[in-house]
């Protein structure tokens, strides 16, 4: 069984700063990191290779520093990993990313078809849940979104079926392979990489694929092919500090029945 | 994959990645295991980088390494409680190269060191705890990481392991470190903008300077204060002896809000925003502390080998000269075939010959001194504060009769015999 993972490298969101004054990411301030959902989606395709047998091949569009992410996925168990990166691709919004990634999948995937795509469920920098989606509409095949459990792989039948995560509860639902699979974090615990696995990554050079070594239409990649236009970006405004009543029971009820009803009339 | 490598390196700071590099330049098959995010994650230091020891690795390593400032002037203030005598050096030869000496953020530099590492062949694996060197025979052949299949050989493991070195503990090699053989010391970040920083310290624009304090920086014990300039932050932090902390019952961090406190320091951090803490053990105990340094298959390097002059604040540089001396006696018994003690001795002889063990064995009976003799920190320097606030108050009082007042107190509170016996022991220290 083949399967391809999609990972992004994002700013570490945790420690991203905005500047407050021109609105605008301050990415330098962040570490570059593996989107998280991904690396459970990295994770778990190595579990089904670990059953079922094969090769797991990571597959992730970004800068040249994006290797490092990919040496993660390597890390992880992954077998293999390509960059796409070219100058072409930059400012390429979901649209023109899936479009990118759909057909370095078909680049890579020439001689040794997939039967899954994993992705996270979304990046936490942009938090579209998009891209995922975008791939498997483009590669035409189905599209299992928020998934938290494969429960079983028939690989002669070539079925797949999973739990999806839903509001109140979980779906069981089966789908023909190929087919795309975007993960939740509950999908999977992350296990400790292998020592041998941590030198086989530290050894590790990705595979490099620019917009000419994919076969496909420039005007679908980058600024040109992506209708998305941002409008506004702004960081919401800090919250106004609270207020501690304190006194006994009744007394402090008063006292918030009367505040909240001020509040109201204002 | 070769299943056993020339050498592994436990620990990625300035000893481990000097040996890393020396190695795998010269062809070696070596393995470096870090346990923090990244090299550097856990490394603290003041931040002064030496030229010459970093260049005898990487030639110019100036023109690409990212350094803060490189260092024009020396300062040395001996602080009392509002007072404080200042000297120091400025050299405008310092601003140009070769340079003698740069402010380091030590999670750039050694991240950077890293790569140039990398560069040269040796493998960085990050994130992985060595808990125990693998023995066999009496022998150290390889180490056993916290890492599923973590077990890793080599003809020689490089103990890079910092101040602490609990693999040279557990190798016999020392014992756990008493409170005065190390030094506590904690540190801030506080940024301010670069032309502040250049207008306060009396700097041109890119370049540094150091400022050591002695005395109330402190509180009295025996231990140093420092201000290094970095490019939009300044360094602060102080340490002292820990039997001395524990004994006087102070926080770190007081220490800390003490010396930023004080009238001469706080114009310097004044509006400045603290963005990053840290705290280390420093080794103290100098010459008389080096554990075992090279056994069957092992040598240890660093701060591990306790190798920190505590009186000139020089660490790193000992580090990169052990790690990149170790290297070659690794190299040597490579090409030996032979990796037992005898093979690898010529490490500690280099080391005995190079100015690290020199200095160390010059001021071996300094840091003892201060600690064993409270005059130094506790009398003298007021004693020095004094004796200039006498001569420059100008308050109607002859000269004449303020030396009078001056010598009086000088050898009222000892007499002569004990200043003279002081002044005879302390050049004695460090003659």
């Amino acid at each position: 069984m083949h399967i391809v993972v999609c990972v992004k490298q994002v700013p570490d969101t945790t420690e991203v700063k905005i500047d407050p004054e021109t609105n605008t990411l301050d990415r330098s301030s962040a570490p570059a990191i593996i989107n998280p959902y991904d690396a459970h989606a990295v994770d778990e395709a190595v579990r089904l290779k670990e059953q079922h047998g094969g090769k797991v091949t990571i597959i992730s569009m970004g800068p040249p520093g994006a290797v490092e992410v990919i040496k993660k996925c390597i890390e992880l168990g992954a077998d293999e990993g390509y960059l796409l990166s070219d100058r072409k691709f930059a400012g390429s919004d979901t649209l023109a990313t899936s479009y990118i990634l759909a057909k370095g999948i078909e680049t890579i995937c020439q001689d040794n078809p997939f039967q899954l795509i994993f992705c996270g469920k979304q990046a936490i920098d942009g938090d579209t849940a998009q891209v995922g989606p975008g791939i498997a509409r483009r590669l035409l095949i189905p599209q299992l979104t928020y998934v938290n459990e494969v429960t079983a792989v028939d690989s002669a039948k070539e079925v797949i079926t999973v739990h999806r995560k839903l509001d109140d509860g979980y779906e069981v639902v089966e789908a023909k392979m190929p087919c795309l699979i975007t993960v939740e974090k509950e999908i999977n615990q992350l296990r400790y990489s292998s020592l041998p696995n941590m030198l086989r990554a530290a050894r590790y050079q990705p595979h490099m694929l620019n917009a000419d070594e994919l076969n496909a239409d420039v005007t679908n990649m980058g600024l040109k092919g992506s209708p998305t236009s941002v409008a506004k970006i702004f960081a919401p405004e800090q919250r106004g500090e609270g207020e501690i009543i304190a006194g006994s029971n009744d007394e402090t009820i008063n006292q918030l029945i009367q505040k909240l009803s001020d509040q109201m009339a204002k | 994959m070769p299943k056993k490598f020339d050498a592994i390196v436990v620990g990625a700071g300035m000893a481990g990645l000097a040996a890393a590099y020396k190695m795998s330049s010269e062809g070696l098959s070596v393995v470096v295991i870090e346990r923090g995010d990244y090299p550097g994650a856990k490394n603290v230091m003041g931040g002064v980088l030496y030229r010459s020891m970093m260049e005898e690795l990487i030639p110019e390593f100036w023109k690409e390494a990212p350094l803060q400032r490189p260092v024009v002037e020396q300062r040395f203030w001996m602080l009392d409680k509002q007072s404080v005598v200042t000297s120091g050096y400025k050299d405008e030869s310092w601003a140009e190269e070769p340079y003698n000496c740069f402010t380091v953020f030590r999670g750039e530099f050694d991240r950077w060191f890293a790569k140039k590492c990398e560069e040269k062949g040796a493998l960085i694996i990050n994130e992985t705890l060595v808990e125990s060197c693998i023995v066999d025979d009496g022998k150290v052949i390889g180490v056993q990481t916290n890492r599923p299949e973590g077990d890793l050989y080599a003809n020689v493991v490089v103990l890079a392991d910092g101040v602490n070195s609990l693999l040279g503990k557990q190798l016999g090699f020392h014992r756990e470190w008493e409170p005065q053989q190390v030094a506590l010391a904690v540190m801030e970040e506080l940024k301010l903008p670069e032309e502040v920083i250049e207008d306060r310290f009396n700097l041109e624009p890119g370049m540094g300077t150091t400022i050591e304090l002695f005395g109330q920086g402190t509180m009295g014990m025996v231990g140093t204060a420092f201000i290094y300039t970095n490019k939009q932050h300044i360094s602060i932090g102080v340490g002292a002896l820990l039997s001395q902390i524990r004994e006087k019952q102070v926080q770190p961090y007081q220490l800390l809000e003490n010396l930023k406190q004080h009238p001469a320091v706080r114009p310097l951090v004044r509006g400045a925003e603290p963005v990053e803490y840290y705290a280390h053990l420093i080794p103290e105990g100098g010459y008389n502390s080096i554990p075992k340094l090279v056994s069957d298959g092992v040598v240890v390097v660093g701060d591990a080998a306790q190798l920190v002059n505590g009186i000139h604040r020089e660490g790193s540089n000992m580090a990169m000269t052990s790690g990149r001396l170790a290297a070659e006696a690794v190299i040597h018994a490579c090409n030996m075939g032979h990796f037992d003690r005898d093979a690898l001795s010529s490490y500690e002889n280099e080391l005995n010959n190079s100015f690290v063990i020199k200095d160390l064995e010059k001021y071996k009976d300094a840091s003892h001194l201060l600690e064993s003799n409270p005059r130094y920190f506790n009398n003298y320097i007021p004693t020095a504060n004094m004796a200039l606030r006498e001569m420059l108050t100008v308050d109607g009082v002859s000269k004449k009769q303020k030396q009078k007042k001056l010598t009086k107190s000088i050898l009222g509170k000892n007499g002569l015999f004990t200043l003279g016996k002081d002044i005879y022991q302390m050049w004695k220290a460090v003659r």
